[in-house]
């Protein structure tokens, strides 16, 4: 246990609330902006979203294409490594299992480097990126997602803190090794396991 | 592709309270002295601890106002209404307090000391701009920053005086000074202070940062050149 701090008690204790990982906060309704670079402004008649690397046929969606997937809904919590957390999302798109059934990864391909339109970049292991855990998303509460949160389609990876759900996602590049992204190389964890607090570089 | 180097985090350490002052009403700003310090780059921040009896612990973010070469490292807080972790340490905390602290954190929003750079900072999103004010001042690189800043009242912007000191365009929002009226910064308060081959960093509420680095855009500014950090409307 950490060292008692003299006089700190803490806000009046209700009991925990169990989807809050350790070292959360509840935000409420708040929903705070956090990004590193200018909001690039995208039209969703030029936006596309590329899957590339090492799978068996690289593949480019534009606006209509990806809206013509199956539909695919997340409800539920995200967590952010500056330690708010956010009950109860609802964001709609589509689940990344529909644009990799099409681009099929390769056995060599296991990790992803996702790259935004503003240079953003992070990576995953594919596992993370695979079986109903992660999302392309265009609408948040039943409406457009706004620029300022990554619109008009950011990457969702709700199981990880939010710096991996990259906001104005353009491409996907599927990798046989590891390669850190922007905050990974900026003193962040590779993974993000908000449950095991893998906040920064050594956690 | 964005830049940026990796900085040591390391794990949590135990930090001191020196001393502390308040530099504008609703703050406080913690001198500390830590145990196995990093030096940290002008910038960056600090996640501050603090356990309550029964083991409950709170954390948030700090912007360091101090430079690498102070003995201490000086955290700034804003004292928030309902602020867990800002109101005991604006109200409670006193010299010779222990909290536990980590960081350096963060190689993004981290000057380099060397390179040209445009500080653009509104309110208390001066701080981290302040900490590479005194870095420039301790090594005799002043040359290297412009430097404007924006408030809703000369009274509300932390570290005022040294920022004017250091030649920084300070607009107030809600206030006239001298022959300026109240008025936001503007791209033609920007435009003198643009110089080849700078940074920007821009620091201030999610409001202001996303104004100013769409202001410093139009102008013909590289995205890719600005730095920005952004204080959510939750920060605590």
């Amino acid at each position: 246990m950490p060292p008692t701090t003299r006089g700190f008690l803490g806000r009046s204790r209700q009991p925990r609330d169990p989807r809050l990982p350790p070292g959360q906060y509840d935000v409420g309704a708040d929903w705070p902006v956090l990004t590193a670079e200018p909001t690039p402004r995208i039209s969703t008649d030029t936006w596309s979203i590329t899957v590339a690397g090492n799978v068996e046929h690289p593949t480019t969606w534009d606006w209509d294409a990806v809206h013509a997937l199956p539909g695919s809904e997340y409800r539920g919590d995200i967590h952010c490594v500056t330690t708010w957390s956010k009950f109860d999302t609802r964001f709609a798109g589509v689940s990344l299992d529909a644009l990799w059934d099409v681009a099929r990864p390769t056995e060599a391909g296991r990790f992803v480097m996702a790259t935004s339109k503003s240079g953003y970049t992070t990576d995953l292991p594919i596992e993370d990126l695979t079986g109903g855990k992660a999302w392309l998303v265009w609408e948040f509460d039943g409406q457009p997602l706004s620029l300022e949160h990554g619109g008009p389609v950011r990457l969702l990876v709700p199981h990880l803190y939010f710096w991996k759900s990259a906001k104005w996602v353009t491409k996907l590049d599927v990798l046989q090794r590891d390669q850190q992204g922007f905050w990974e190389r900026n003193g962040y964890h590779d993974r993000g396991d908000p449950w095991r607090q893998q906040r920064y570089q050594g956690d | 592709m964005l830049g940026g180097t990796a900085a040591p985090a390391g794990g949590w350490t135990t930090a001191t309270v020196a001393g502390l002052n308040r530099p504008i009403a609703r703050s406080v700003a913690l001198r500390l002295d830590v145990v196995d310090r990093v030096d940290h780059l002008p910038g960056q921040h600090y996640v501050l601890r603090l356990t309550a009896p029964d083991g409950y612990t709170a954390q948030r973010s700090y912007s360091v106002a101090s430079a690498p070469a102070d003995p201490l490292v000086e955290l700034f807080v804003e004292r928030l209404e309902d602020g867990e972790v800002s109101t005991y340490l604006a109200d409670v905390a006193e010299p010779g307090d222990s909290v536990e602290v980590r960081g350096p954190i963060g190689g993004w929003f981290a000057w380099d000391g060397e390179s040209p750079a445009l500080l653009v900072g509104g309110g208390t999103g001066v701080v981290p701009l302040v900490a590479m004010v005194r870095h420039a001042r301790a090594t005799g690189r002043e040359d290297l920053l412009r430097i404007a800043v924006s408030a809703r009242t000369l009274a509300e912007l932390p570290y005022a005086d040294e920022l004017v000191a250091a030649g920084a365009l300070v607009v107030a929002t809600r206030e006239g000074r001298g022959i300026r009226p109240a008025a936001r910064l503007t791209a033609m308060d920007l435009l003198p202070l643009w110089e080849e081959g700078q940074t920007a960093f821009v620091c201030g509420s999610t409001g202001f940062a996303e104004t100013a680095s769409q202001l410093l855009v139009e102008l013909g500014f590289a995205p890719s050149a600005i730095r920005i950090e952004r204080f959510g409307p939750s920060g605590d």
